[in-house]
């Protein structure tokens, strides 16, 4: 069977890749697996300074999900070059570097030192944090603010750059034209939904920041919506996410049209999520008649085009 | 791993004995277990829960039913298997300790990790004085087992049982010599603990935790030193134990 994607600056050995964030720097996670198993990783978010990031507690769990306010928190572009980037020489796997910042001088900034770094493939574009105060999410809830950040970015990176689209904005169809009318490489999608959970002893939110990101299962439907849209009105590769817990899930969102499919939540529960789902998509693949990753990628809307056989 | 015993030891308050492959690995009292919880992704959070003692391949977890996790937990029959990952975390530095007068000091489900703590400093020969705290007389456990230990005293909170009030308040009638405190429970409890002593100490922290592997930083809490190079700790890597005094409470 055919794992392979290609993908600008990612030549993946199979669609899987550990979401932003979920991962840290691929470290701990070596405990459990030889990293050269997956098909990139995607590390945290990086900062030109390092950042200290919310007051705790940080997450909260709801049903079928979580909620996240991180903040950010990194050890800053520079220690991240020197500690996490080299850390990782050791394996082989593309490296897709997820870029943050408050001013679009600081993301441009950390673009032009992370795409210089020998070992970065690729650069995520995090436009869509919804847990710090200021920037990230202006950028990804407004399209002509997210174009010029792409267009800044794209012109001082060595590396294909892939915008992360935030759910919380009104059109994402219009956001994801907006960014490949600007340069962008690629997408990924979907970054987490705001939500909110109160405790109900204290009558407060149960998170320090009041609100976070909703991730996990419980956001998949959302997701899989998004990527099925956004994939057939633009035509560049989608990294898809939002919700992976099992092979069925990777299948789905290959149909929606993703090229790629990042894990996030379900690392928490399942440290060995990813290789399983490497393991498993296969056979899932022969059983459903697909005899390639390409023969699946956005077959929900290629049906009358292709045959069901696919190559 | 496989669950030989799941039994009500107090109010609320379950104690479960589990056997699997990494049993021996749990070496260092103050790490904890990392448990999957509920079927299917009902709940996408393992719960951090202390590894309260280890003997001849079986691990002990005593723990309290707070929400659906603990109470999912407290369902789980004698053969049933629980999906766990551990041992996590960095424990008490006790390698080492030995010929001291060491004082415990625990709060409500702080109390489990002590346990194997002190069989630990006992059987290093040092003297070990237990000062326990629970909110009421339903809620003690481990009475028995900790006595068994070395000088046990119990504090409630509503004076139902032992002594009335916090622990923090039996501090000042504790034998001179003691040498060094080792201390596990909420916040508030802590920080009078780590005010009130003089000697030196570790504490161990709770907080809600995403990972539990160090990869998340959701567990994270400030060094004390603002020259420290990180600023930061994570508690389920870094901690859940840390000198007194490293980090702020
Ligand atoms: C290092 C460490 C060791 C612990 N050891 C013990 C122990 O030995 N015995 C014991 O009874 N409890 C212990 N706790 C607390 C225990 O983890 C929580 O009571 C438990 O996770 C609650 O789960 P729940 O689903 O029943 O509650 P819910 O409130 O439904 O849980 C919702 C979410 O909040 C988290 N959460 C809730 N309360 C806490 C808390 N106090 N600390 C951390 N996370 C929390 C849960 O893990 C879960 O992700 C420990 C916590 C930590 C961090
Ligand atoms: C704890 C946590 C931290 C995250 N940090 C980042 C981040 O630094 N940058 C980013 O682009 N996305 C971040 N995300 C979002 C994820 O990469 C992903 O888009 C989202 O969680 C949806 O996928 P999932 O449901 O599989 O988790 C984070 C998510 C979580 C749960
Ligand atoms: S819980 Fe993820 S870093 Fe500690």
């Amino acid at each position: 069977m055919d794992l392979r994607v290609s993908l600008p600056g990612l030549e993946l050995k199979n669609p899987i890749l550990p979401a932003s964030g979920c991962f840290g720097f691929g470290r701990e996670f070596s405990e459990f697996y030889d990293l050269n198993e997956l098909g990139a990783i995607t590390i945290k978010a990086a900062t030109s300074e390092g950042r200290f990031g919310n007051p705790t507690p940080r997450v909260a769990e709801t049903s079928g999900g979580m909620l996240n306010a991180i903040g950010l928190q990194n050890p800053g572009v520079k220690r991240i070059m020197e500690e996490e980037l080299k850390f990782l020489e050791q394996y082989e796997t593309p490296i897709l570097a997820n870029v943050a910042g408050s001013t679009e001088e600081e993301y441009v900034e950390v673009a032009r030192e992370l795409g210089a770094h020998h070992r970065v493939n690729a650069l995520e574009l995090n436009i869509s944090c919804p847990n710090v105060k200021e920037g990230g999410i202006q950028f990804g809830t407004d399209p002509s603010l997210a174009a010029s950040l792409t267009r800044a970015v794209k012109s001082v990176s060595e590396v294909p750059v892939y915008v992360k689209l935030s759910p919380n904005t009104g059109d994402i169809v219009e956001m994801a034209k907006a960014v490949e009318g600007a340069g962008a490489d690629g997408l990924s999608m979907i970054n987490t939904l705001v939500g909110m959970k109160l405790d109900l002893g204290t009558g407060r939110p149960i998170l320090a920041n009041g609100t976070g990101g909703l991730s996990g299962p419980s956001i998949k439907p959302v997701a899989i919506r998004m990527v099925y849209q956004v994939s057939q009105a633009v035509s560049i590769p989608i990294i898809g996410m939002g919700g992976v817990t099992c092979v069925e899930d990777v299948l789905e969102f290959l149909l929606a049209g993703a090229s790629a499919v990042a894990v996030g939540t379900a690392n928490f529960q399942n440290p060995l999520i990813c290789p399983e789902l490497i393991e498993q998509l296969p056979e899932l693949m022969d059983r459903c008649g697909y005899g390639s990753v390409q023969a699946c990628i956005g077959r929900s809307f290629k049906h009358e085009e292709t045959s069901l056989s696919g190559t | 791993m496989h669950v030989l015993q799941n039994k009500w030891i107090a109010s609320n308050t379950f104690e479960m004995k589990l056997t699997g492959r990494f049993v021996n690995s749990m070496k260092q009292p103050g790490q904890f277990l990392h448990i999957k919880v509920g079927d299917g992704t009902s709940h996408v959070l393992r719960r951090p829960l202390s590894i309260a003692n280890v003997d001849h391949h079986i691990v002990t977890v005593i723990y309290k039913i707070v929400g659906k996790g603990t109470k999912w937990l407290s369902e789980r029959k004698i053969g049933e298997t629980v999906d766990v990952i551990g041992p996590r975390g960095t424990g008490f530095p006790i390698e080492g300790v030995r010929n001291e007068h060491i004082v415990l000091i625990g709060g409500g489900v702080g109390v489990p990790p002590l346990y194997y703590l002190g069989r630990k400093l006992v059987q290093q020969s040092n003297t070990v004085t237990s000062v326990l705290g629970f909110q009421g007389k339903d809620g003690v456990f481990y009475e028995d087992a900790f006595r068994e230990l070395g000088e046990t005293l119990i504090t409630t909170d509503d004076g139902s049982y032992g002594y009335k009030g916090r622990v923090t308040d039996l501090i000042g009638v504790l034998n001179q010599d003691v040498t060094q405190y080792f201390s596990c429970g909420p916040k508030p409890m802590l920080k009078g603990v780590s005010e009130t002593f003089t000697i030196p100490g570790f504490i161990s922290l709770e907080e809600r935790m995403g990972c539990g592997v160090g990869a998340c930083f959701a567990c994270v809490c400030e060094t004390s030193d603002p020259e420290d190079s990180k600023g930061y700790r994570k508690i389920c890597q870094d901690g859940p134990v840390f000198p007194a005094g490293e980090v702020v409470l």
